[in-house]
């Protein structure tokens, strides 16, 4: 909302001119779009032509790519650096980051004891025990 | 309607007459008599011509001092809906044994202790801590408004529209029967074809977009919009809690979106997320939910740990012991929230080394919540106490959330937790926390800040009579839980056999008899108030002599909260700035831009409403056209330019003239 510039301007900052916000470009599109482009046909090629003789390998591969292209897009599009917004945006990624590395290991981690503990084979063992 | 079955089915869906509920008595009295009172109501609304005002002043507000006095007013008239479930399972607790069935037939039990949680956790403690944190936060570090003013009255009406849901299920159709949790595959489609789940889908969706947003609008104002001099360890502690409340709102809401959006396309799109076949599972949901469900928890109780913080250093006379520390235990339990989820379900089955890795941190996690429970001890020790009702609240906290946290910790023990997963000592142990925690520290913010909101205090009288009713009520109705549960008895349940426990449901059900009491005379409170504001006054805006910035404006304060932005030299603002014997200034007032009032919000909520309805019973006509509906008043609104106006200096130098005259007749 526009509505709050008069708060913004007591407290010296929310224009982004003197944030440290780094400035678009053609010349940062660019080069974020060419390598985004990049980082999408390399994985597609790799599943089009087959590139691996494993499936995991690929989807591995294929993960690592977009984790660089979720880094392109942050930099190039989003504008983000280490100092934009007086360090806020550092610390929120560093969080979110956090985050979601507990919430998809976490996750991972309990769903594969789970698994392994609970499947019907494992039960089957069990009844065999002596 | 049936003349045409097929276009019955296409305009209504699901919808017959057989889903209002007439052939069960006791709704259909509630029904009649929320009808009866409903049109009582807007009777009087529309015989004392208040529509206009209430539009004008309160549905359109962008003022946050006003949505926040809003969710208030939302979450307490939630409460009673919410205790009247509770009370209906005591009753039935206490009388349903051996041969008596009790009143309550199982399908109907099992949706009111949905609806029980569901409405306490999403419809009480959430618009309460929502609202408090709204009228409190932008005063307390020196703002004018919150950073997104009209997004906040849209989060407000987004979070009614969602309550707007629960509450017609009771009435239309029937609520979700699956737990407040609603767990696959009990809440799939093949085990709940009815419309219960879908009410509690899209209730929690609706009212899911209001408090993500709310927690952004309040995030981005506690970051950009401090007053100069107030960096972030100079923030007032209940800021310092608010802030990482709505970090954790702003992180662990969107878990709870994805995981009710999957559930939703299990049960219309028949995919097989958490369905027993094709590759699903269920616990995947339990495992998901939780990583947002406990998050949930410390959002909800890390406000109240910052209201017990300002009550007790205001009415201790004492700068608050341990800021930093209390600030670092604020941050450590917002990280650790993350940590824990597991121990709501060691039985699922992960084994040794993940269970006690969860049980670990979740012991780990009561550290921090112990040292805020000395530090604010330590606040008190040789402070100049002074007993009014925010500090009763406070102290019955301490006692009460110390038992509930060692309970907690006996939890957190994998093997204890096997033997008590699901009981009624659980029962007991959250109730001991959300009661003694959250909403006596609600309590004792309303108590405490009410003077500020509408200019006189609450009667102390009936605040004390409704603090002991609660306080001892509290202990009645759930001590006997704890005693169950250790015998083995399980939650949910509608009828016993054993006659042996019937004694303890019956000391329960006294005990939620007291709280009703409690409730009555906070009610009575409110009135007694209102009808004695005169003498209960207060002329000087700092009626307890308080720290910080709110206090420091007059009450209830005007529009713009400040005339000039104060700055800040102390943590402690407005008490260093009394020491100092500041003094108000006095002229050199300028315009403020302030933002316009706009009924968009409303509006979107309302057609969201009819969304959320219209999906929930299949009317897809209705779904298509109500969503085209919120996408054109939604592009309507970025058109709509007229967002902002100037209070004219004049009007500021007048208003602050007043308060000038008023402080010279009274101090």
């Amino acid at each position: 909302m526009s509505a709050h510039t008069d708060t913004s301007l007591e407290h010296g900052d929310g224009h982004g001119h003197d944030d440290g916000v780094s400035h678009s470009t053609l010349k940062g599109y660019m080069t974020g779009f060419v390598l985004a482009v990049i980082l999408t046909a390399i994985p597609f090629w790799l599943v089009m032509s087959g590139g691996f003789a494993k499936p995991t390998t690929t989807a591995l591969v294929v993960l690592a790519f977009a984790a660089v292209q979720i880094v392109v897009h942050m930099i190039y599009f989003l504008h983000m650096n280490t100092k934009s917004e007086g360090g806020w945006n550092m610390l929120a990624l560093i969080f979110t980051v956090v985050l979601v590395v507990i919430t998809l290991s976490g996750s991972i981690w309990v769903m594969y004891h789970l698994n392994h503990n609970m499947m019907p084979s494992m039960m089957h063992d069990m009844k065999n025990l002596p | 309607m049936s003349d045409h079955p097929d276009l019955a089915k296409l305009i209504f869906g699901r919808l017959t007459w057989d889903a209002i509920p007439f052939h069960e008595p006791i709704l259909l009295a509630t029904f009649i008599a929320v009808l009866l009172g409903g049109v009582a109501l807007l009777g009087v609304v529309t015989y004392y011509r208040l529509w206009g005002y209430l539009w004008r002043e309160w549905f359109t507000s962008i003022d946050h001092k006003k949505i926040g006095i809003m969710y208030i007013v939302l979450g307490l008239v939630m409460l009673l809906r919410g205790f009247s479930d509770a009370i209906m399972m005591r009753l039935q607790q206490a009388i349903s044994f051996g041969h008596s069935v009790g009143y309550l037939p199982p399908e109907h039990y099992d949706q009111i202790f949905t609806a029980h949680g569901v409405i306490m956790i999403f419809f009480v403690a959430m618009p309460l801590v929502t609202g408090i944190m709204n009228f409190v936060v932008p005063l307390q570090i020196g703002a004018r408004d919150v950073a997104f003013p009209f997004l906040n009255n849209f989060s407000f009406w987004m979070t009614t529209s969602g309550a707007v849901l629960v509450m017609m299920s009771l009435f239309v159709g029937e609520f979700a029967r699956t737990g407040w949790l609603a767990y696959p595959p009990l809440s799939g489609i093949a085990q709940s074809p009815d419309v219960g789940v879908d009410y509690y889908i899209w209730a929690l969706q609706i009212a899911g977009v209001g408090t993500l947003l709310s927690g952004i609008n309040l995030l981005a104002t506690i970051v950009k919009m401090r007053a100069p001099g107030m960096p972030l360890m100079k923030m007032p502690i209940f800021t310092w809690t608010s802030l990482c409340t709505n970090v954790l709102i702003v992180a662990a809401f969107p878990v709870l979106t994805a995981v009710l959006a999957l559930l939703a396309l299990d049960r219309y799109a028949g995919t097989n997320f958490f369905t027993n076949d094709f590759g699903g599972n269920a616990m995947m949901y339990v495992n998901l939910i939780w990583i947002w469900g406990h998050p949930e928890v410390y959002i909800l109780i890390l406000p109240a740990f910052g209201i017990f913080s300002e009550v007790v250093s205001t009415f201790s006379r004492k700068r608050l012991f341990g800021y930093a520390s209390m600030v670092y235990a604020t941050v450590v339990i917002t990280v650790l929230a993350y940590l824990v989820w597991l121990h709501h379900f060691f039985t699922m089955g992960s084994g040794a080394s993940v269970n006690s890795f969860f049980g670990i941190t979740t012991m780990i996690i009561s550290i921090p919540t112990g040292a805020k429970i000395f530090n604010w001890l330590f606040t008190m020790y040789r402070g100049r106490i002074t007993f009014e009702v925010p500090m009763l609240w406070t102290i019955g906290f301490m006692v009460t959330f110390a038992i509930g946290g060692m309970t907690g910790v006996l939890l957190a023990v994998p093997p204890a937790d096997f033997s008590l997963h699901n009981s009624l000592f659980l029962v007991a142990h959250f109730h001991n926390v959300i009661i003694g925690g959250v909403l006596f520290g609600l309590f004792a913010g309303i108590n405490y800040w009410f003077p500020k909101a509408f200019g006189f205090k609450l009667d102390p009288f009936w605040g004390k009579c409704s603090f002991w009713f609660w306080l001892v009520g509290f202990y009645f109705a759930f001590m006997p839980l704890y005693v169950l549960g250790l015998m083995g008895v399980t939650r949910r349940v509608s009828h016993f056999d054993d006659p042996s426990l019937q004694i303890w449901f019956q000391i329960a059900a006294f005990g939620a008899l007291l709280i009703a009491l409690g409730i009555a005379s906070m009610i009575i409170q409110f009135v007694v108030s209102f009808r004695r504001r005169e003498s209960l006054r207060d002329h000087t805006g700092d009626p307890w002599g308080g720290r910080t910035l709110e206090w420091s404006t007059s009450s209830p304060p005007p529009v713009y909260n400040f005339a000039f932005t104060p700055q800040v030299h102390d943590g402690d603002a407005w008490w260093q700035m009394k020491q100092h014997h500041y003094r108000r200034p006095l002229e050199g007032f300028l315009p403020i831009h302030m933002p316009k009032n706009t009924g968009a919000g409303i509006i979107l909520a309302g057609i969201s409403t009819v969304f959320g309805f219209a999906m929930i019973w299949q009317m897809w006509p209705l779904v298509v056209v109500s969503f085209l509906a919120l996408l054109v008043v939604t592009i309507g609104h970025t058109f709509n330019y007229k967002r902002d106006y100037y209070i004219p200096a004049d009007e500021v130098a007048r208003v602050e003239a007043s308060r000038t005259e008023l402080l010279a007749n009274h101090v």
